[in-house]
């Protein structure tokens, strides 16, 4: 029976992910119920509103690019010219700037004419940062679509498999745990670009941070603070990805 | 036309070639090739590598789209189809309904690593034609314990060893009830110790002689023992092909004894 | 194109590539702090001793589990307050260097750990000193690899050095912005950022995508 080592390292993964998620919700209730009066905690209700916000942000923003990573992604793996080619230009116009400069482009060049399209911050910032880590998605998917090797495609012709069986039955499930590890990295990423949001008038977890800092001050523990509850969010779900990493089986 | 030398059938070909032309590129591999296979025979081919051996069988399964040419599956067209009185290139739909006819056994098994064995000779079954899961099931079992891995049916491809793939790749085709079977050197990617177990299989299918069966080989004794009809092929065209006995001990063509002597002589 | 006026863009364009300017500065500065400071860190989490590799683990982990701005946001505001008055591209050049210090100190680790086992131990059976190990066997075959990821988050970097508008820095996206808050008009001064931002990224970004073929090939 291989491997009694992954066993042991999975038991650590769990151990840690429950362990920060038991602490982090602990914490949560007790502001709720008590709002503390000890610094540096005290500080923490009004950075909590703006985690609401972070979260909305967080979520909505890994729906939308899931699906379009889904769909620009097999759109570049396909045989249609035309499909490869308006996927790859989507792809490449998202990647080539940074997710603050397509906020800043949808929350302010938007409304204006011609487009017209005026947008709450939050809409834009979840259409931001799903189109953007889409993008990077795509490249993702499209990656594990490739990979898969030519002899799948030849048997499933050969027991006589409509293409669409095919991809549903066959291509996408070993591509899908192909992708899950990348897909995972990017949504981290997404999470932490969530406080770009609070640079287009946002109240996220930043925000509410910044605008702190010019009522209370204290900076060191506001900020500080801050750094905490992101990394309290992110490094928990860093350790899931490693989990689905060590957990390749068929690769 | 080459003479059809199958044992005691005088029914229609299963499988005929008409002037079947495929190119890679500058590449010409097979060359007008006319060729015959009978209701319920056993082709073996042999000949060098490049020669257009496996080419023959992947356009066959149309894995490969040949460039000239006709190729008949139990009296229709597998690449065109009929529509007033002429030839054109077939509709996937009628493409996919010739296909059903024929099955293949690959070197490398392409298993789908993500099913156990079980799902893997049911899962065509199941979505392509359309069988009630159970049946499915039941016909797999059998199949499975046809080829000796009745006890391996809830394994994954990566718990099992190179033979006993090869084995569930061959119930996996046969579940599909081909009428043709195709081997595409079947056991040249298995450890010397696992093909036997593969070849008895196959040597089964044979004596059973339900379906016709195509295969590409090296293995020269197996090829003997199993064949109706041994056909060697080089560059792109039929040099010779008759019973194995024929072949083997007496072969006519100078090109002929020159590849069964390289090989003889490992 | 409607309400696009060319006339205005190009009365723009001097300044927004001076803000150019200040972004390249900045992405340059930062990726050298980047690859040194990550070379470090990366042969610190590799020491045998626990006491510096675990420290510096968690830190790596730390710094990239947050995010860029709130680490701008930190130095800019608590380094004063401990009496270090630094100029706002300094700042940012630093915080920049040092986040993705941690992303380049991951690079160095997975190319050194890519390196056989053989070679180390062929090394040492030939006598080498720990130093020419290194520096004759090791970085030399570990290197060539890593430069397309390297190449990657420079040009990365060069995007994300936009966030360093939030501490004042007089690059590109904070010139547009300025831009269109004094004449009202948006719309060409970020369109055109962004243009310039893909102008230099997408070439940057199939170069680099040559070069991992390239390497691909060789291995």
């Amino acid at each position: 029976m291989p491997n009694q080592g992954a066993w042991v390292r999975t038991r650590n993964y769990v151990f840690w992910i429950i362990g920060l998620l038991i602490v982090g919700i602990a914490i949560g209730v007790q502001l709720i119920t008590k709002p503390p009066e000890i610094a540096p905690f005290d500080l923490l209700p009004p950075l909590i509103r703006g985690l609401a916000t972070t979260i909305q942000l967080a979520v909505g923003g890994t729906l939308l690019a899931l699906v379009v990573a889904l769909v620009a992604g097999i759109g570049r793996a396909s045989k249609n010219r035309l499909i490869r080619t308006v996927t790859g230009i989507y792809v490449e116009v998202f990647r080539g700037s940074s997710v603050l400069v397509q906020m800043f482009w949808i929350f302010f060049v938007l409304p204006l004419p011609p487009f017209n399209i005026e947008l709450s911050a939050l809409q834009a910032g979840i259409l931001a940062l799903g189109l953007n880590v889409g993008a990077y998605g795509a490249e993702v998917v499209r990656g594990a679509v490739q990979a898969i090797d030519r002899g799948q495609i030849e048997a499933s012709v050969a027991l006589n498999m409509s293409p669409g069986l095919m991809m549903r039955r066959v291509i996408i499930p070993q591509a899908t745990v192909r992708m899950l590890p990348p897909l995972g990295n990017l949504m981290i990423e997404l999470l932490k670009a969530t406080s770009l949001a609070s640079l287009i008038t946002l109240s996220d977890v930043t925000f509410q941070a910044a605008s702190l800092r010019q009522t209370v001050g204290r900076i060191p523990e506001v900020f500080g603070l801050l750094l905490v509850i992101y990394f309290f969010l992110a490094f928990p779900l860093t350790l899931g990805v490693r989990w689905l990493e060590s957990r390749r089986q068929w690769a | 036309m080459h003479a059809n030398h199958s044992q005691g059938s005088t029914t229609d070909p299963i499988v005929r070639f008409e002037k079947v032309t495929k190119a890679f590129g500058e590449l010409t591999v097979l060359r007008e090739l006319n060729f015959e296979v009978g209701p319920q025979e056993k082709i073996t081919i042999v000949g060098p590598s490049g020669s257009g051996k496996t080419t023959i069988l992947r356009v066959l399964m149309t894995l490969e789209e040949p460039n000239d040419g006709v190729i008949y599956v139990d009296g229709e067209p597998l690449w065109h189809e009929e529509k007033n009185g002429k030839l054109v290139k077939a509709s996937e739909k009628h493409l996919r309904k010739v296909r059903g006819k024929i099955g293949m056994v690959f070197q490398h098994f392409n298993l789908f690593p993500h099913m156990t064995a079980l799902r893997n000779v049911t899962e065509a079954p199941v979505h392509v034609l359309k069988m009630p899961k159970g049946d499915a099931e039941e016909r797999a079992k059998m199949l499975l314990d046809q080829v000796g891995l009745g006890d391996k049916m809830e394994h994954y491809p990566a718990q099992l060893s190179g033979g006993q793939k090869q084995r569930v790749a061959i119930a996996r085709a046969l579940a599909m009830r081909p009428k043709v079977m195709l081997f595409d050197e079947v056991t040249s990617a298995l450890d010397p110790e696992l093909v036997g177990e593969v070849l008895n299989v196959i040597r089964e299918l044979a004596e059973e002689g339900d379906m016709a069966m195509l295969l590409v080989t090296h293995e020269m004794g197996f090829a003997r023992e199993v064949s109706d009809r041994v056909v060697f092929f080089d560059k792109g065209q039929v040099v010779e092909q008759g019973p194995p006995a024929d072949i083997f001990d007496n072969p006519q063509s100078e090109r002929t004894k020159a590849f069964f002597s390289a090989v003889l002589r490992h | 194109m409607l309400g696009w006026d060319w006339q205005f863009t190009l009365e723009i364009l001097p300044r927004l590539l001076g803000g150019l300017v200040v972004t390249i500065e900045a992405t340059i500065t930062g990726f050298i702090i980047a690859i040194i400071l990550g070379l470090f860190l990366a042969l610190g989490r590799r020491s045998e001793n626990q006491w510096i590799a675990q420290p510096i683990g968690a830190f790596v982990e730390f710094i990239r589990s947050t995010p860029l701005l709130v680490q701008l946001f930190f130095f800019f505001f608590v380094l004063p307050r401990y009496g270090l008055r630094l100029p706002a591209f300094v700042v940012g050049t630093i915080a920049l260097g040092l986040h993705y210090g941690t992303y380049t100190s991951e690079v160095y680790r997975a190319g050194i750990d890519a390196i056989e086992r053989g070679q180390w131990e062929a090394a040492t059976a030939l006598n080498f000193s720990p130093l020419r190990v290194w520096t004759g066997i090791i970085l030399p075959q570990a290197i060539p690899p890593m430069i397309p990821a390297l190449g990657n988050y420079l040009i990365g970097m060069f995007k994300e050095s936009a966030q360093l508008l939030a501490i004042t820095v007089t690059e590109l996206m904070l010139t547009a912005r300025v831009i269109g808050t004094e004449t009202f008009r948006f719309l060409e001064p970020i369109t055109m950022a962004g243009l310039l931002y893909f102008l230099l990224s997408y070439p940057s970004a199939l170069i680099v995508q040559r070069l991992e073929a390239r390497y691909a090939r060789k291995s």
